[in-house]
C-alpha cells in the first residue's frame, strides 16, 4: 500500500512555476528520498504534502486522507523536522520535549511514557537538564527527531535534516531513520546531499520544479544511458586531466586524489581510446577502469539532459 | 625536493585549558589537494586558524608558504585565500562589485581579465550585475570562491566550503579547483562529507585534537585491517536481525535494499570466507541471500571505526 500519493501535483507563485506535474508513490514503511539542488522545489513540494501550502493543481493524498482537501486532519498525523531544527534553545532537553508533547496533546502518564522513550532515542539520558542551546549539532538533531515523533506519527517528513551534522552523528541518525520504517513509519526526506540519498529505498531527482528521475540507487545508477564512469590511474594526473577534457567523448573529467573520473560516451572501444590519450602524452603505466557512477554522477547527467530537453523545447 | 608549502610540527592550540589541537604535525605539498576530516570539535578549523596565522600556536611550530603566520600575517594574506564558513559577502553589492571589492583589499591591479575567467568557469557570468543577497546559497558560495581567489593566492584554505551547496554548484566548485590546481594551487580544506574527502591527495582522520590516521584515501581503505562485506538479502528486516545478533558482526547499516556489515576483527584475507559464514547463517534463518561479498571499507567505514575504537 502506498503512504503517499502524490499525483500531477503543480504549484505556481504568479507566473513561477515551484512545483511542475509531480508524481510519485512511496510506500508505507519505506525511506524515500526528495532530492535536488536549491530552488528545486523540494520545500515547496514538502510543505504541500503537509498540508502547510495549498496547491494550484493536482491531488495528494496522506495514509489515504486528501490533503489538499483536508489539511488539517493530515498535520495531526504527521510528524515533520526542519533543517533548523525548531527547538528552543534557552529550555532545557525535557521542557523542549514537553512543550512539544503538549503541543500535540500528550498529557499526564502517556506524556511521561513518551518523555522517557525519546530520552533514550536521542541517547540524552542524564541531560534532561541541559540547555537546549548548549547541545552539539548531533544530540540537536537527534532531539529535534524524537520532539517530531512523539506523537507516533506513521508519516514522518524529514527536511535537509543533516546539513553540518558530522560523519557519526549522521550514521546514528540514519539508524533511527531505518528502526522507525522498520516498525512501519513512512519517511520522507529531502536533501541535497546524495551520498545521504543512498541511505533511501527510492529516490526522486527534481530539478526547476520537475521529476527528472524515479527509481531506487541501483536503478537509477543503471539509467545513466548512454554514459559510462571510467577511472583512470596515471603517473602524471594533471596533464592527462588537460589531454583528456579535450576530447570530444569526455564529457566531464574530474580529479580524485591522483586519479582521475571521466564521465564519457558508453561505447565499444571507449577504453581503448582513452588509453591511447594517454600514450600520446606519455602518460603510461596508466589504469583505465569502469566504476560505477556515483549517484551525484546520475544527478549531474539527469539535469543536464533535462535542460537540454527544455532548450529544445523552447527553441522550438 | 622543494619545501612544504605547510609544515605543521606538534601544534597545540588550547581555548581556556581545554586543548582544541594536541599535538598535530603534518605537512602540505605544492600542487596537493589535503584534507582535514573529522567530528565536531575534533580541531579542524583550529588547525586552520593557525596555518592562517589568524589564531597564534600554544605549542609546537607552524610555517605556511615559508613564513611565520602569526608574524608574517601581513604578508602571507597576499599569498594564501581562506574561504572560512562564515565568508561576509556583501549583499547590497553585485557580482561584479564583491569581486572588485576583494581585488582593492589585496591591491590586485589589472583584475579584469581574471574576474572574468573566473566568473564565467564558476557559470555566474549572466548574473554578474546581480545584488549578492539576491543569489541562492550555491551561488553565493561559488561567488565567495571567486573572491578568494582574485589575488592568485599559492595556497587556498577553504573550512567546509560546499556545507550547504547543492550537487550541481558543488561540481562547478570542484572543476574550477582542479583547473586552479594545474595551474600550481594547493588546498587545504575541511570536509565533514566523506565522499568529498576522496578528492583529496591524502586526508588527516582528526579527532578530540589529534591526527588518528593520515595517509591518500585510497590507501588508507585498502590498509585497513577490519572487513566490509555488502548484504543483498531478503527479507531485509531479518537479514538485519540476524546479523546484528551475529557476534561477528561489528557494525551494520542499511542503504536502501543493502547491508553493509562492518567485521572489524575479522582480517581481509578471511573476508571471503566470513562472507560463507554469514551466507550460511542466513540461510538458516530463513532469508533469502542473493548476495554476500566483501567490499572495500569506505572513507566513514574507517573513520567511524576509528573513532568508536578510541571512544
Amino acid at each position: 500500500m502506498s503512504a503517499i500519493e502524490v499525483s500531477a501535483l503543480t504549484k505556481r507563485f504568479r507566473s513561477f512555476v515551484a512545483v511542475d506535474d509531480l508524481s510519485f508513490q512511496v510506500a508505507e514503511g519505506s525511506v524515500f528520498g526528495l532530492l535536488g539542488s536549491n530552488g528545486a522545489g523540494k520545500s515547496t513540494a514538502i510543505r504541500i504534502l503537509c498540508g502547510l501550502l495549498s496547491a494550484t493543481s493536482g491531488s495528494v493524498r496522506v495514509l489515504g486522507v486528501d490533503v489538499l482537501a483536508e489539511p488539517e486532519r493530515v498535520k495531526r498525523m504527521l510528524g515533520y523536522m526542519t533543517q533548523r531544527f525548531s527547538l528552543y534553545e534557552d529550555l532545557s532537553v525535557r521542557q523542549n520535549l514537553r512543550f512539544f508533547g503538549g503541543v500535540y496533546g500528550l498529557r499526564g502518564q502517556a506524556l511521561a511514557e513518551r518523555e522517557a522513550w525519546a530520552l533514550e532515542m536521542a541517547g540524552l539520558q542524564g541531560r534532561q537538564d541541559t540547555l537546549t542551546g548548549a547541545l552539539s549539532g548531533g544530540w540537536k538533531q537527534r532531539l529535534a527527531l524524537a520532539c517530531s515523533v512523539l506523537h507516533r506519527p506513521r508519516v514522518l517528513f524529514l527536511d535537509e535534516p543533516t546539513g553540518g551534522v558530522d560523519p557519526l552523528s549522521r550514521r546514528r541518525f540514519w539508524a533511527l531513520i531505518d528502526a522507525m520504517a522498520g516498525e512501519g513509519v513512512t519517511v520522507l526526506v529531502t536533501t541535497h546531499y546524495l551520498d545521504e540519498a543512498e541511505h533511501c529505498d527510492r529516490i526522486a531527482l527534481m530539478h526547476a520544479g520537475r521529476l527528472v528521475a524515479l527509481g531506487s540507487v541501483p536503478e537509477l545508477k543503471q539509467v545513466f544511458l548512454g554514459r559510462a564512469v571510467l577511472e583512470v590511474t596515471c603517473p602524471d594526473y594533471v596533464a592527462a586531466l588537460r589531454e583528456c577534457e579535450a576530447q570530444s567523448f569526455v564529457h566531464e573529467a574530474s580529479v580524485f586524489g591522483s586519479r582521475l573520473h571521466l564521465v564519457v560516451d558508453d561505447v565499444p572501444g571507449v577504453r581503448a581510446q582513452v588509453l591511447a590519450v594517454l600514450e600520446r602524452t606519455k602518460n603510461v603505466p596508466a589504469a583505465v577502469e569502469r566504476i560505477v557512477p556515483s549517484l551525484e554522477d546520475v544527478f549531474i547527467h539527469s539535469v543536464e539532459v533535462a535542460d537540454a530537453a527544455a532548450g529544445r523545447q523552447g527553441a522550438a | 625536493m622543494p619545501d612544504p608549502l605547510v609544515r605543521v610540527e606538534g601544534l597545540v592550540r588550547r581555548y581556556g585549558e581545554v586543548p582544541a589541537v594536541d599535538g598535530v604535525s603534518f605537512e602540505v605539498e605544492r600542487g596537493e589537494t589535503f584534507g582535514l576530516i573529522g567530528p565536531d570539535g575534533a580541531g579542524k578549523t583550529t588547525t586552520l586558524r593557525t596555518v592562517l596565522g589568524l589564531l597564534q600556536a600554544h605549542g609546537g611550530s607552524v610555517r605556511t608558504c615559508g613564513l611565520d603566520p602569526f608574524r608574517d600575517r601581513r604578508r602571507l594574506s597576499r599569498r594564501v585565500g581562506y574561504l572560512s564558513q562564515r565568508f561576509s559577502l556583501y549583499g547590497d553589492l553585485s557580482i561584479d562589485e564583491n569581486v572588485s571589492f576583494f581585488a582593492s583589499v589585496h591591491g590586485v591591479r589589472g583584475f579584469r581579465p581574471r574576474r572574468d575567467e573566473l566568473l564565467e568557469d564558476l557559470r555566474l557570468a549572466p548574473f554578474r550585475k546581480r545584488l549578492a543577497a539576491r543569489l541562492s546559497g550555491g551561488m553565493k558560495q561559488k561567488l565567495a570562491l571567486a573572491c578568494t581567489l582574485i589575488h592568485t593566492p599559492e595556497l587556498l584554505v577553504l573550512d567546509e566550503p560546499t556545507t550547504g551547496v547543492d550537487p550541481v554548484s558543488r561540481r562547478d566548485f570542484w572543476r574550477i579547483l582542479a583547473r586552479l590546481q594545474q595551474e600550481g594551487l594547493t588546498l587545504l580544506l575541511t570536509t565533514p562529507y566523506l565522499d568529498e574527502a576522496e578528492r583529496c591527495g591524502r586526508v588527516a582522520l582528526m579527532d578530540r585534537g589529534k591526527i588518528l590516521e593520515l595517509d591518500a584515501p585510497e590507501t588508507l581503505r585498502r590498509r585497513e585491517a577490519g572487513s566490509v562485506l555488502e548484504v543483498l538479502a531478503r527479507p531485509r528486516r531479518t537479514a538485519q536481525e540476524v546479523l546484528s545478533g551475529t557476534p561477528e558482526v561489528t557494525d551494520l547499516e542499511t542503504f536502501g535494499e543493502r547491508l553493509h556489515a562492518t567485521l572489524s576483527r575479522t582480517p581481509r584475507e578471511e573476508a571471503g570466507a566470513a562472507a560463507e559464514r554469514l551466507t550460511a547463517t542466513l540461510r538458516a534463518a530463513g532469508v533469502e541471500v542473493e548476495v554476500v561479498r566483501p567490499v572495500l571499507p569506505s572513507l566513514e567505514d574507517i573513520f567511524i571505526a576509528r573513532i568508536r575504537g578510541r571512544a
